[in-house]
């Protein structure tokens, strides 16, 4: 069963795709933040899944009696990832909010005409 | 027997992303990044990272929703249209050449949890080894986030705390927007089951936050699972009660001061311990022993660290709220 | 006592079986059944009568008493919020206009 070892990366390689077709090919606003926000998931993914030992427990002294642990580092990058990426997200969020206030319409080409005939 | 559960759940969470990008509707999509979200924190506890699980949960799976909720809420946008045929069609080859070349260089990682690839073998040991010697708790990744790694986290801090001042300085300060509509905000004052309920929960959250808080030393927690918690009580209260009795439960200046005063703090801690003799951000020098300093030193950053996320969190979702064009 | 600890284990087990299957209904029912309101009422199963018996059944399996504790708090939020999700889900569909399929039968046949 090989296969499984590296059914992991498979899977954070098609988000981590994904993510980017949201990105790259929807017009709307909202749309490409939620894309690049599978793509951030996707890249926690990869990080944590590297971080697995085999028969390890999670690295919290005295919860259980297994003395592997998995590795705490990427966890710990993780951590910090999630809380910026959901900062990123509000900021781009009242971006998009301030764009639709001004120009009436969130999708990209409607803003390009706009921008274009003015 | 245990990877089948797992692969089962990536399985749905491929799918799920798929139908996030595909679908036409908004609001379906951002209830999906809901599901989405949920899913990947019940991924994280089987790959044993229980802080991450935590954090993923409150924050991706909460908060973020209700952010993207508010700001759909005044964009009155519901369907999207179509992108152009040469878009797609030239994104789509785009895409499908990364992820082959993608899969192509995984057959290079090493196997999936294995002791002994490079990941685990430099400076983890050490880390595992040393945190009961150095800071005699028993959460490793607190231990590494507010001490060894405190720079990521002041650093972190900073970042929530500009996220904060920018959504400000974007969308103006809620009390202003709010004093120039005469319609007062009554907000589920006429649904009776739902606010006899949830008056009767938020105290018990605000408790719950407060218990992860302050004991993110010995199980999973920390400053920014208790922070976002605490802000989703504040959150739940304001969707029930009204924006203006929210607004004077919680006044905007005290929310200025609360995120404020969590980085100041950070900084402030490591700007004295310069004053007691050590480096900047050397805990050793707080307490009278190593053990003791490091973990003054930890309970200290931690509440800077919940104080800001609170009140930036709360900070912006009044920003969004009061916004609207009602 | 070890034939009253595998008794516990089998009763545990079949607990938890009954909530998996509670789920599964719920699951097929809000997949098929043909108005909002009684696809709600069947997604709603997942919140009240699968999370009771899966919780009762880890309750009996486990050794810990501060983990059945922990459990039974759970158990408890679980079902005081369910509930008023779907409450509150069914109240926002009738103000939105989402008239149940057989309210309008009822009146044309009066």
């Amino acid at each position: 069963m090989a296969w499984v070892d590296y059914f992991h990366y498979w899977v954070f390689a098609i988000l981590l795709m994904i993510g980017f077709f949201g990105v790259i090919a929807k017009r709307n606003l909202v749309k490409k933040l939620v894309g690049l926000s599978i793509f951030q998931s996707a890249v926690f993914l990869l990080y944590i899944t590297m971080g697995k030992v085999e028969g390890g427990t999670a690295p919290i002294y005295g919860i259980t009696d297994n003395t592997v642990f998995s590795n705490p580092l990427p966890q710990v990058l993780i951590l910090t990832a999630i809380v910026v990426g959901i900062s990123t997200t509000a900021l781009g969020l009242s971006i998009v909010v301030r764009i639709k206030e001004a120009y009436g319409s969130i999708e990209e080409d409607v803003i390009h005409e706009k921008d274009r005939v003015e | 027997m245990i990877e089948i559960f797992n692969i089962f759940l990536m399985a749905m969470l491929v799918i799920t992303a798929l139908a996030m990008v595909s679908s036409r509707h908004l609001f379906i999509t951002v209830m999906l990044s809901g599901i989405f979200s949920l899913l990947v924190a019940a991924i994280f506890l089987f790959l044993d990272a229980a802080d991450v699980a935590l954090t993923e949960a409150a924050v991706g799976a909460g908060i973020s929703t209700v952010l993207f909720l508010g700001a759909l809420a005044l964009m009155d946008v519901e369907e999207t249209a179509r992108g152009e045929r040469w878009v797609r069609v030239s994104s789509l080859v785009v895409v499908a050449v990364t992820t082959i070349a993608l899969v192509y260089a995984t057959f290079d990682q090493p196997l999936f949890g294995d002791p002994n690839a490079p990941i685990n073998l430099h400076v983890a040991p050490w880390y595992i080894e040393n945190v009961p010697v150095h800071m005699g708790i028993p959460n490793i990744v607190t231990g590494i986030l507010g001490s060894y790694r405190g720079y990521d986290t002041l650093g972190e801090v900073f970042v929530v705390y500009t996220a904060g001042i920018g959504v400000l300085s974007l969308l103006g300060d809620p009390v202003k927007n709010r004093m120039n509509r005469p319609v007062q905000n009554h907000g589920l004052r006429h649904y009776l089951i739902p606010r006899v309920v949830g008056r009767m929960l938020i105290p018990f959250i605000i408790l719950f936050g407060l218990y992860v808080q302050f004991h993110g030393e010995y199980s999973p927690g920390g400053g920014f699972q208790a922070g976002a918690l605490i802000a989703a009580a504040m959150i739940l209260f304001a969707i029930l009660e009204g924006e203006n009795r929210a607004l004077n439960v919680i006044p905007m200046r005290v929310l200025y001061l609360m995120m404020a005063s969590g980085a100041l703090l950070y900084g402030g801690v490591g700007v004295a311990t310069l004053f007691m003799g050590g480096n900047f951000l050397e805990y050793t020098v707080l307490g009278s022993t190593m053990v003791s300093g490091q973990q003054w030193g930890i309970l200290l950053i931690e509440a800077g660290v919940g104080l800001t996320v609170t009140g930036v969190l709360i900070t912006i979702f009044h920003a969004f709220a009061a916004r609207s064009n009602l | 006592m070890d034939a009253w600890s595998n008794v516990v284990e089998i009763i545990s087990i079949v607990f938890m079986a009954i909530g998996a299957f509670f789920i599964f209904v719920g699951g097929v029912g809000a997949l098929r059944m043909p108005d909002f309101y009684t696809r709600m009422h069947a997604a709603s199963l997942t919140d009240s009568a699968g999370p009771i018996f899966i919780l009762i059944g880890l309750i009996l399996h486990t050794d810990s008493f501060l983990v059945a504790i922990k459990l039974f708090t759970v158990l408890v939020f679980i079902l005081i919020t369910g509930p008023t999700a779907s409450n509150a889900l069914a109240s926002a569909a009738l103000l939105a206009g989402n008239k149940p399929s057989l309210a309008v039968k009822q009146t044309t046949a009066e």
